[in-house]
């Protein structure tokens, strides 16, 4: 069986800079996929690609078995693509229900409102609805972006450094309900710096650096690879 | 702020007094909510001090204060036994507090070479910054030229340190700088943060996650709520102490 | 030959005239993210005062040259900066431009005033009479040192920007100011010294343009669409390229020029006339220039801006709209037929004006052309077969929306002020091209002919007025709808990011697409019910631009600030007829208004709105303010009270009282002093409504004045009188500490209350 997406011999050049190298990674429906790296090792670069934000000098990314490569962003979303950004993208102006709303909408949603407060609860923030989004704190606006990513009904869902700007006890809950996610048959790709989330939930990790993918398998073996923790982790 | 204040002389950074950084029952609002209730802490002059505390207790609205980017509602701050309550931003730059903010601490439309030499208003040479910078993270010699708004996350943060180390600072302050790094880095930026306070930099640490920091500090201050709830020598930090704070009960 | 070297001359010359304008755009844009739209206006005012000096008073040349240069343009740009534009961080981009299309007008107005149209001394070239011969052509020096003057600007500007501490600080600013400072630098300095610079570049493209093609007000202003042009080759970053682009276009006019001179150009296109095609030739340029821009990508890094998005409510809508009806139809009665007439002027520039809601409100696309589509609604009105009938209308509002959306197609893939030159070069294109041509406007005027419905005779004033009241209040429902459906919601969302637009499923071309059609439709309506016979100028660029400034100023996400904006501007028109001491001063009385932006950019309207808020909410209040008016109007219609007397009553009335009417009768201030304002009130009422105004102030203006000056001070002091409330802020958990740091018990309760704990 093939996985929920792929992307394969996807690289990026800006200039001279090389930001993704022949990367090939998967997520499967089900399970929560890290993906991991050093700073600047082209993971976001990554997720731009897939979502169509930027085009890759070279590569595919199939959704369940078909090419969406040339697809712009907008009928990735329609297939079934979801993602939060490394730095808040909400509608500010917008209330945070209208924020999740518009994107249920899209989605074909037969009753967007109703789905869109759902949702709210669910991450746990529902008590915030009638706000404006631009005054949210960071905590806060992170999770309304996971729920605004989960009202575009997607399959798979990508999620850039979820957990930062949470503090220990909000990472914790977001950690159990991506297992949730998981459970239901999302495909989840997490990128994330807080290896101790990582570790927790993810059924497999993928290790980026300088745009390649070093390394992959389950978090235990992740974390002994040599090359991971000379390039990632460090002695610690 | 700092146009109306350019009045008042650079306070001169007067390393043998024994407190170079003081916020003496500090208040301080946006608008019409007041988010720091009268808060007290002491900088004591080469050491490492780390200040904890959850989402919202108001860690970075503190340095905001002592930064000179905010201005106090009540109480008073003080930088090496000077009363400098009032004085702006670019004043007690100039006079060698330093400051990485929490998120992008860099100029995203200039190149990292402009955004060193911006460091230069400290007084230290532009070349000179540029060198040491360089020498700490090759990773910005490679991409001297490139826009810093265009740089990774992380690299945008290691840009911000380097232009904090490379300036011989009085004091340093840096708000969340473990966010969106990664453990790697983070590991070698505190040794760096020890090696410089070995060298008799004082410097205030901001951090949600306490273990990263604690390897490092001498003292630790922690918030919740706009308020002080615990402060003293880092080794009697406790850990239950640490968790009630987070989970927001006594 | 000799004709090509001395037309290349010639261009070169205007080219580096406008290299040196552009480099101070770009350098206010680099220095502070603001587009100055001012520009051009700055470089024609230090002309005029250039020329006050040199030829007025006689002084020489370098004193002139050195005062206007050195002193007066810097201080004035320093001054801008320093009391309007510092104002402007973390605005919208609309407000930035519009607060500098404000200046424009304001100086436009200043300098009309202060040199009216008149045959003045003739504006020479430096060294006039001097000149070298170049390839067999005369070159005067003045031609020279404007080349030499740009290539050192250019040259001296890439050393300042880029190699200086000062120059970098200037642009580290616009990144992030608490930064800048956080680095020990001064960025409130630093951007007051762009200004000045910037402002001097101007004068000195203004004063080196003014002796090529003469002092004239608006050629000079529209210097900067030109610069526009140049500086947007260089994205308005590049210096360089800005070089090379002023070039290109210098030397484009010149061809051009010698080529309508040449016997082979031909004089007619399709019955179109090929003179004004020079005139147009920068707007023509900059508009191929913004279209073949690379597509601007999808970026991350939405801002959060000063700004709040409210959600127009039904009730207060229908309120809204039913009580503008009412008003106007109770008020035509009153009014002289000329006043009739400027009333229903102000309802067509509000139905304008409302166009700019769902497009520049909503869908966050500033437009500058929302009275060219209005004029395209009255030409296709007027010539139409059938025209004036009801079907006619719509096949009008139809084409012209579909116009507006082919205009759109290719400026789709610009973003913010790109988009808004793009409008505005089509705003020029058109009022050249096509307005201006004397078989579309027939001798400058076209006869729109009144809409014939059954029962009605909208060629009537009064009944027009009414009807035109009917019009703009069935239309703002529609923008309401608009604003409550998926396409509402779709619009704000791609204002606010139109990366995470995109990767929720947005089509973003299908929103703007629908924008701009839909408020081109809207304006088609403002044109096609503007009847009679109505002139070309009516409808031109420099129309809009006072039209587009006064609706963000009242606001340009509310319906309300739009019939703000509308109906002010018809009654700027008006107070400059009825007093004609007071011209001068509503001259520059919008851009004056737009300056103010800077202090309150959500605009005046939802401020006023705030005031009103409560007595939507409270039954009895919307009653007894109903019934106060049918009151004053039914004493009107039997001669109790004059025309004037109700004018004035009926102000203070909505204005003063009925804001404090909740609080009047429910509010929380004890009976005695609630009795004792009401009784206050009535008595300023008694006043308004019973003194005979028209008898004891003789001029119109004066009247006006007083109506101004008893709301000024009747409303404020009834409010404060009745307020009690002790200002909280906020509900927020941190509330309970604002006095004393939490006690424990405290925190955990407050904990307990938002769910953290259990
Ligand atoms: N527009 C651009 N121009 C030049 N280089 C770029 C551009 N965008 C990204 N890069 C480079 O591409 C590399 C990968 O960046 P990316 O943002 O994908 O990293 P990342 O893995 O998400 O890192 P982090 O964990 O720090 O967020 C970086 O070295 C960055 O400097
Ligand atoms: N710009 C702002 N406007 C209003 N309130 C703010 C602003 N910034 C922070 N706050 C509020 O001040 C409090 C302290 O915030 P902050 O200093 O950022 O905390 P921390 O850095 O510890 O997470 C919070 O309640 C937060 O909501
Ligand atoms: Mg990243
Ligand atoms: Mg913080």
């Amino acid at each position: 069986m093939s996985a929920t997406l792929e992307v394969t011999g996807v690289s990026v050049h800006f200039g001279g800079v090389t930001a993704v190298d022949d990367a090939h990674i998967s997520a499967d429906a089900g399970s929560v996929t890290g993906l991991i790296g050093p700073n600047g090792a082209g993971k976001t670069t990554l997720f731009n690609v897939i979502t169509g934000v930027q085009p890759a000098t070279t590569g595919t990314v199939t959704l369940e078995g078909t090419d969406i490569s040339r697809l712009p962003t907008f009928r990735r979303a329609r297939l079934g693509m979801a993602r939060t950004f490394q730095r808040l993208e909400l509608f500010w102006t917008l209330s945070v229900l209208d924020n999740v709303l518009v994107a249920a909408e899209q989605a074909g949603d037969p009753t967007p409102a109703e789905t869109a407060q759902r949702l709210l609860e669910r991450v746990g923030v529902g008590q915030l609805a009638g706000e404006q989004a631009g005054s949210l704190p960071t905590g806060s606006a992170r999770l309304v972006e996971v729920a605004r990513a989960l009202a575009c009904e997607p399959k798979v869902l990508l999620l850039d450094e979820p957990a930062s700007g949470l503090d220990e006890t909000e990472t914790r809950q977001l950690g159990v309900l991506l297992r949730s996610l998981a459970g239901e048959g999302l495909a989840v790709l997490l990128v994330e710096h807080d290896m101790s989330l990582v570790m927790e939930i993810c059924d497999t990790v993928s290790v980026l650096d300088l745009g390649r993918v070093i390394a992959s398998g389950t978090p235990a073996e992740v974390r002994a690879h040599p090359m991971v923790i000379e390039a990632y982790l460090g002695a610690a | 702020m700092s146009e109306s204040s350019t009045a008042s002389p650079p306070p001169t950074a007067d390393t043998t007094s024994p407190t170079i950084l003081a916020l003496r029952d500090v208040r301080a609002a946006y608008g019409s909510i007041e988010v720091l209730h009268g808060i007290t802490i002491e900088v004591p002059t080469g050491s490492v001090v780390a200040l904890l505390g959850p989402n919202g207790a108001g860690k970075t609205t503190t340095i905001s204060v002592a930064s000179g980017l905010m201005p106090v509602t009540g109480g008073a701050l003080e930088i090496a036994g000077q009363d400098v309550t009032g004085v702006g931003a670019t004043e007690l730059a100039r006079a060698g507090v330093c400051t990485v903010p929490e998120g992008r601490g860099v100029f995203p439309n200039l190149t990292i070479t402009e955004n060193l030499l911006m460091a230069s208003y400290t007084g230290v040479e532009r070349n000179e910054i540029r060198d040491l910078a360089f020498a700490r993270f090759p990773r910005l010699a490679e991409r001297r030229d490139q826009l810093a708004g265009t740089l990774s996350g992380g690299e945008q943060q290691m840009l911000a340190m380097a232009r904090a180390l490379s300036t011989d600072p009085v004091i340093l302050m840096l708000d969340e700088l473990s966010m969106g790094l990664a453990p790697k880095i983070v590991g070698q930026l505190y040794e760096q943060v020890a090696a410089i306070a070995a060298d008799g930099v004082s410097v205030l640490v901001v951090e949600q996650f306490a273990r990263s920091v604690l390897g490092v500090a001498d003292h630790a201050v922690v918030m919740a709520h706009g308020t002080v709830q615990w402060s003293g020598a880092a080794n009697d930090l406790d850990e239950d102490l640490l968790t009630s704070t987070y989970l927001g009960g006594p | 030959m000799q004709q090509l070297i001395a037309y290349t001359i010639i261009g070169l010359t205007t080219g580096a005239i406008y290299a040196v304008a552009a480099s101070g755009l770009v350098v206010t844009y680099t220095t502070s993210g603001i587009f100055n739209f001012a520009h051009g206006a700055t470089g024609m005012l230090a002309a005029f005062t250039y020329w006050q000096f040199r030829y007025a008073w006689g002084w020489p040349a370098p004193l002139a040259l050195l005062l206007v240069l050195g002193v007066i343009a810097p201080l004035f740009g320093a001054l801008v900066e320093r009391v309007v534009l510092r104002n402007l961080r973390d605005t919208a981009e609309v407000v930035k431009v519009t607060v500098t299309v404000g200046l424009t007008v304001a100086m436009i107005g200043l300098a009309t005033w202060l040199w009216p149209p008149a045959n003045r001394e003739r504006f020479k070239g430096f060294f006039d009479g001097n000149s070298v011969e170049i390839f067999g052509v005369n070159v005067s020096w003045h031609k020279l040192i404007a080349f030499g003057c740009a290539i050192a600007v250019a040259v001296g500007l890439r050393l300042v920007l880029y190699k200086t501490r000062l120059g970098i600080a200037m642009r580290a600013a616009v990144d992030d100011r608490n930064l800048a400072e956080l680095n020990g630098a001064r960025p409130g300095f630093a951007s007051m010294v762009a200004w000045a610079g910037s402002a001097s570049l101007a004068g000195l493209a203004g004063i080196l343009l003014a002796a090529e093609v003469g002092l004239n007000i608006v050629p000079l202003t529209l210097l900067v669409v030109s610069a526009y042009s140049a500086a947007i080759v260089g994205r308005l970053r590049s210096l360089p390229w800005t070089f090379v682009g002023a070039l290109i276009l210098g030397l484009l006019e010149a061809y051009t020029l010698w080529a309508n001179g040449s016997s082979w150009f031909p004089r007619e296109i399709g019955g179109f006339s090929t003179s004004g095609l020079r005139g147009a030739l920068p707007t023509i340029f900059l508009f191929v220039v913004l279209i073949a821009l690379p597509q601007a990508r999808l970026r991350a890094g939405a801002v959060r801006i000063r700004e709040r998005a409210v959600v127009p409510s039904w009730s207060m809508s229908l309120l809204g709209t039913g009580l503008l009806i009412a008003f106007v139809a109770s008020l035509v009665g009153l009014l002289t037929r000329a006043n009739t007439l400027q009333l229903s002027n102000g309802l067509v520039l509000a139905i304008a004006a409302l166009s700019l809601v769902p497009l520049t409100g909503y869908a966050g696309q500033l437009s500058l052309a929302p009275l060219t589509f209005a004029g395209l609604g009255a030409v296709i009105m007027a010539k139409l077969p059938w025209n004036g009938s009801v079907l006619a209308l719509l096949v009008t509002v139809a084409i012209v929306a579909a116009i507006g959306a082919l205009v759109a197609l290719p400026a789709l893939r610009l973003q913010g002020i790109y988009l808004a030159l793009a409008t505005g070069a089509f705003a020029i294109m058109v009022t050249v091209l096509i307005f201006n041509q004397s078989n579309v406007f027939t001798n400058g005027a076209v006869d729109v002919p009144p809409l014939q419905i059954p029962g009605l005779d909208l060629a009537d004033p009064a009944q027009k007025a009414i009807f035109l009241s009917v019009a703009f209040s069935a239309l703002a429902l529609v923008v309401v709808t608009v604003r409550r459906s998926r396409l509402g919601r779709r619009m704000v969302a791609m204002k606010d990011s139109p990366l995470a637009g995109a990767t929720v499923g947005m089509n973003l071309t299908g929103t703007k697409l629908a924008a701009f059609a839909l408020s081109a439709g809207i304006a088609a309506f403002a044109g096609a019910l503007n009847t009679g016979k109505v002139t070309a100028d009516l409808y031109s660029f420099d129309q809009s631009l006072p039209l587009v400034l006064l609706v963000v100023v009242g606001g340009v996400s509310a319906i309300s600030g739009a019939l703000f904006g509308g109906v002010l501007l018809g009654a700027n028109a008006l107070l400059a007829t009825i007093v004609p001491t007071l011209s001068n001063v509503t001259k520059v009385l919008p851009g004056l208004a737009g300056i103010s932006l800077g202090r309150n950019p959500d605009g005046a309207v939802p401020q006023i709105e705030e005031n009103f808020a409560p007595v939507g909410r409270h039954l009895p209040s919307i009653v007894i303010a109903i019934a106060g008016a049918v009151v004053l109007r039914l004493l009107t219609g039997l001669g109790v009270i004059g025309n004037w007397s109700f004018a004035v009553g009926l102000a203070v009335w909505v204005l003063a009282v009925v804001p404090n009417l909740p609080a009047l009768l429910a509010g929380s201030a004890e009976l005695g002093r609630r009795f004792a304002v009401g009784m206050g009130l009535l008595g300023v009422m008694g006043v308004a409504a019973g003194l005979d105004w028209a008898t004891l102030l003789n001029a119109s203006g004066w009247r006006l004045l007083m109506i101004v000056v008893i709301v000024a001070v009747a409303g404020p002091a009834a409010r404060s009188a009745l307020d009690t409330t002790v200002r909280t802020p906020a509900v927020s958990p941190d509330l309970i500490g604002i006095d004393r740091p939490f006690t424990p018990a405290e925190i955990l309760e407050a904990e307990r209350a938002v769910g953290a704990v259990r």
